[in-house]
C-alpha cells in the first residue's frame, strides 16, 4: 500500500531535485574528482559489513576464522534452510508483515483525520491548539520511559499480542506524524473545502474524498516512516509479546542467540535472511522512499 | 471529556479572540469532534496514563507483581546513592554526546561530498541511506562478529596489540564499538537531511562568492553553514534525544558488559524493570530520566537557537 501511493508522487519530486541539481550545473559543468572518490571511499564503509554478512552466510562452519572476508568456497545453502527451520523463519516473516501493514494501514486512515481536524481547526479553537501541542509534545517523552507502565497496561487489556503492537505503533506514530501532517494541510488552500461545504458535503466527506487524496505526499512519507519504524523495531516487540508464536523478525534473531553460537554461518544465514526483505523493498523503491524521507523533513 | 463537554469549552474560549470571528468559530462540526476524540483517548490511555502511573508506582515498593505500600520518597533517595544507576547515566550521555558529534561531522561531510558534482550520485546517496531501513538489533550482530572476530585477527596481524582481543571484552573501548554501530546506522538518516539543507541553497550565492575569490574553506564556514543552520539544530537535538535511549546497540553487542560498562539508561530501566524485581525503583529512575530528557532538549533548543541567530 505505501509504495503505491508513492508511486504516484514519486515522478514530481524527482523533477524538482533535478532541477535543483540543474541549477548547481549551471556555473562550471566538469566532474568532482576528488569529492567523486571520498564519497566511494566513504560509502565502502556501508557496503563492507553487508558484503561481510552474505559472504559469511554461505560458509561452512571450517571456512569462518580468519578476517571472514574472503569469499566462501562453494555455496553452503544448507545454512539457510537450517535457520530457516530453526528460527520457523515463515511465520516470524508474516509476524513482521502482519505488523507492519496493519500499522501502516491504520496509521494513514487514522493520524492523516486527526491532524486534518487539529489543522483546520487550530485558528478557531483554542482546543484544537491544545491538541496539537498535547500529542507533539509527547515527542519528548521516549518510550523507555513509560515502558515499565505501558507493559503492565497492555497485558491487563489483553493486548500483549500483534493487535496490540499495531495499536501501539499508530497511537505513538501521532506525535512525529501529526507534525507532518499539520504543517502540510495548512498549505492547502481551504477554498475547496468551503465550496463543497457549501454544496452540502458534511465533515467526513470532505475528508475522505477531498483531503485525502490531496495528502498523498504525505501519506507517502509517512506510510513509508511507519513501515520502517515497525518492521525493524525490537523494544516494542520484546516488552510486549508474550506469546512465543507471534515473535516478530528482529525479536527471533535475539531469541535464537544462545543457539546460533554454535555455528555462526547459519546465524549470518538467518540475520540475511531477515534483512533481506526490508533491502529488496529498498532497492526496488529507493528513490521514492528518500524522497519521501526527505519530504517529511523539510515540513 | 465527552464532545459536548469539549464543544462547550470551545464556546467559552471564543470570549477572547475579536469579535467579528465569533459566528465563525462556533461552526466546529459535531463529525470534527469525532475524528479526533478516539484518538485522543487512545493517546490518553497508551501514553499519558503510563506517564501518571509511572509517577504512582514510583512512590511505592512494589515488584512487578503481589502486594505494594507508599514508601515516599525513598526510591528517590537510593537511587542518588546507587552507583549502577549512576554509571548507567554517566555511559548514557557519554555515548550520546560523542555519537551526536560523530554521526553529525561525518554526515555533514558525506552530504556536502555528495552535494557536489560527483559520478553516480544517486546511486551513492541509496548506498549510503542504505543502513537506516535495516534493523539496527541485527546489523548490530553483524558488527559484534566483526569487533569480537574479525577485528582482532586483522590487528595482530598487522602487530596492533592493542586491539587485538575485542574491544567489545575490554570495559575501557566498548563503548567504542557502540558509538561506532550507532555511527553507521544513524548517519545514513542525518545525511539525507543535511541534503535535502544543501538543496535549498542557491548555487547564485556561491557564483557571487567565487567572484570575490573566496576559498572552499571560507565558503563553507561563512556560507554553506550558516544557511544550513537550521537543519544542524535539528539534527543535533534529534540525534541526542535518540542517543539517549540508546537499546538494540547494547543489546546486539555488549548486553550491557562487560560488567556494566555499557549499561545504557534504557536497558537498565528494562533489566531492572521486568526481570530483576525493581519495578517501582526503576519506574522513579525513569521519573527522573524523563526530567533530565525534558530540561536537556529545552537548553538545547534555546542554546542552539541563540547560536544560529548570532551568525
Amino acid at each position: 500500500m505505501a509504495t503505491q501511493t508513492t508511486g504516484q508522487e514519486s515522478e514530481t519530486t524527482e523533477e524538482d531535485q533535478g532541477e535543483n541539481g540543474g541549477r548547481s550545473y549551471r556555473f562550471g559543468s566538469e566532474t568532482n574528482w576528488p569529492a567523486t572518490i571520498f564519497i566511494a571511499f566513504c560509502s565502502l564503509s556501508v557496503l563492507v559489513p553487508l558484503y561481510f554478512t552474505v559472504v559469511t552466510a554461505f560458509k561452512t562452519p571450517d571456512q569462518l576464522g580468519g578476517t571472514g572476508f574472503g569469499l566462501p568456497n562453494g555455496l553452503e545453502w544448507g545454512n539457510f534452510s537450517t535457520a530457516w527451520e530453526l528460527t520457523n523463519f515463515p511465520r516470524a516473516l508474516a509476524n513482521s508483515a502482519i505488523v507492519t501493514a496493519g500499522a501502516v494501514v491504520l496509521t494513514l486512515l487514522t493520524n492523516s483525520m486527526v491532524a486534518y481536524a487539529i489543522a483546520r481547526h487550530m485558528d478557531r479553537s483554542r482546543i484544537f491548539t491544545v491538541l496539537y501541542y498535547y500529542f507533539v509534545a509527547a515527542l519528548f517523552v521516549p518510550f523507555p520511559i513509560i515502558m515499565l507502565p505501558v507493559v503492565r497496561q497492555t497485558a491487563l487489556l489483553g493486548l500483549d499480542n500483534l493487535a496490540g503492537l499495531v495499536i501501539l505503533y499508530t497511537v505513538y506514530g501521532l506525535s512525529l506524524n501529526i507534525f507532518i501532517y499539520v504543517a502540510f494541510v495548512r498549505s492547502i488552500p481551504i477554498e475547496l473545502e468551503e465550496a463543497a461545504r457549501t454544496d452540502g458535503a458534511s465533515a467526513w466527506t470532505i475528508f475522505w474524498k477531498i483531503v485525502f487524496p490531496l495528502l498523498a505526499p504525505m501519506n507517502a512519507t509517512v506510510g513509508i516512516l511507519t513501515a520502517m519504524w515497525a518492521w525493524n523495531d525490537f523494544m516494542l516487540p520484546l516488552v510486549i509479546l508474550s506469546e512465543p508464536s507471534q515473535q516478530t523478525l528482529p525479536l527471533v534473531q535475539y531469541v535464537f542467540q544462545g543457539q546460533f553460537n554454535t555455528n555462526y554461518a547459519v546465524a549470518f544465514a538467518s540475520y540475511l535472511m531477515a534483512l533481506l526483505p526490508m533491502v529488496v523493498v529498498y532497492i526496488v523503491a529507493q528513490r521514492w522512499v528518500i524522497s519521501g524521507v526527505m519530504r517529511g523533513s523539510a515540513k | 471529556m465527552s464532545a459536548q463537554n469539549a464543544e462547550t469549552e470551545a464556546a467559552r474560549d471564543d470570549d477572547t479572540p475579536a469579535a467579528p470571528d465569533r459566528g465563525r468559530q462556533r461552526q466546529v462540526p459535531t463529525a470534527i469532534w469525532w475524528m479526533v476524540l478516539p484518538a485522543f483517548v487512545l493517546f490518553f490511555i497508551f501514553h499519558t496514563t503510563p506517564v501518571f502511573t509511572g509517577i504512582y508506582y514510583s512512590f511505592t515498593n512494589f515488584a512487578g507483581y503481589g502486594d505494594y505500600r507508599f514508601v515516599g520518597f525513598s526510591n528517590y533517595v537510593n537511587l542518588f546513592q546507587d552507583s549502577e544507576v549512576f554509571g548507567a547515566y554517566r555511559f548514557t550521555f557519554l555515548f550520546a554526546v560523542v555519537a551526536t558529534v560523530a554521526t553529525n561531522v561525518i554526515a555533514l561531510a558525506i552530504a556536502v561530498g555528495l552535494n557536489a558534482r560527483i559520478k553516480l550520485k544517486t546511486t551513492f546517496r541509496a548506498v549510503f541511506f542504505m543502513p537506516h531501513v535495516l534493523a539496527i538489533l541485527i546489523v548490530g550482530y553483524v558488527f559484534n562478529y566483526l569487533f569480537a572476530n574479525s577485528l582482532p585477527y586483522v590487528a595482530q596481524e598487522m602487530g596492533v596489540t592493542a586491539l587485538s582481543s575485542s574491544i567489545l571484552a575490554n570495559p575501557d573501548l566498548a563503548w567504542v564499538g557502540v558509538v561506532i554501530l550507532a555511527v553507521w546506522q544513524s548517519a545514513a538518516f542525518n545525511i539525507i537531511l543535511y541534503l535535502a539543507g544543501l538543496q535549498t541553497v542557491p548555487s547564485e550565492v556561491y557564483e557571487a562568492a567565487a567572484l570575490d575569490g573566496t576559498t572552499k574553506r571560507q565558503q563553507f564556514f561563512r556560507i554553506t553553514f550558516p544557511l544550513i543552520a537550521g537543519f544542524f539544530t535539528i539534527n543535533m537535538v534529534l540525534s541526542l534525544k535518540n542517543f539517549l535511549q540508546v537499546f538494540d546497540h547494547i543489546i546486539a553487542l555488549t548486553d550491557g558488559g562487560p560488567g556494566t560498562a555499557t549499561q545504557s539508561i534504557s536497558v537498565l530501566i528494562y533489566r531492572g524493570g521486568l526481570q530483576g524485581g525493581e519495578y517501582a525503583y526503576q519506574t522513579a529512575n525513569a521519573v527522573i530520566y524523563l526530567i533530565v530528557i525534558v530540561v536537556l532538549s529545552l537548553v538545547q533548543f534555546r542554546f542552539l537557537q541563540r547560536r544560529e541567530a548570532s551568525f
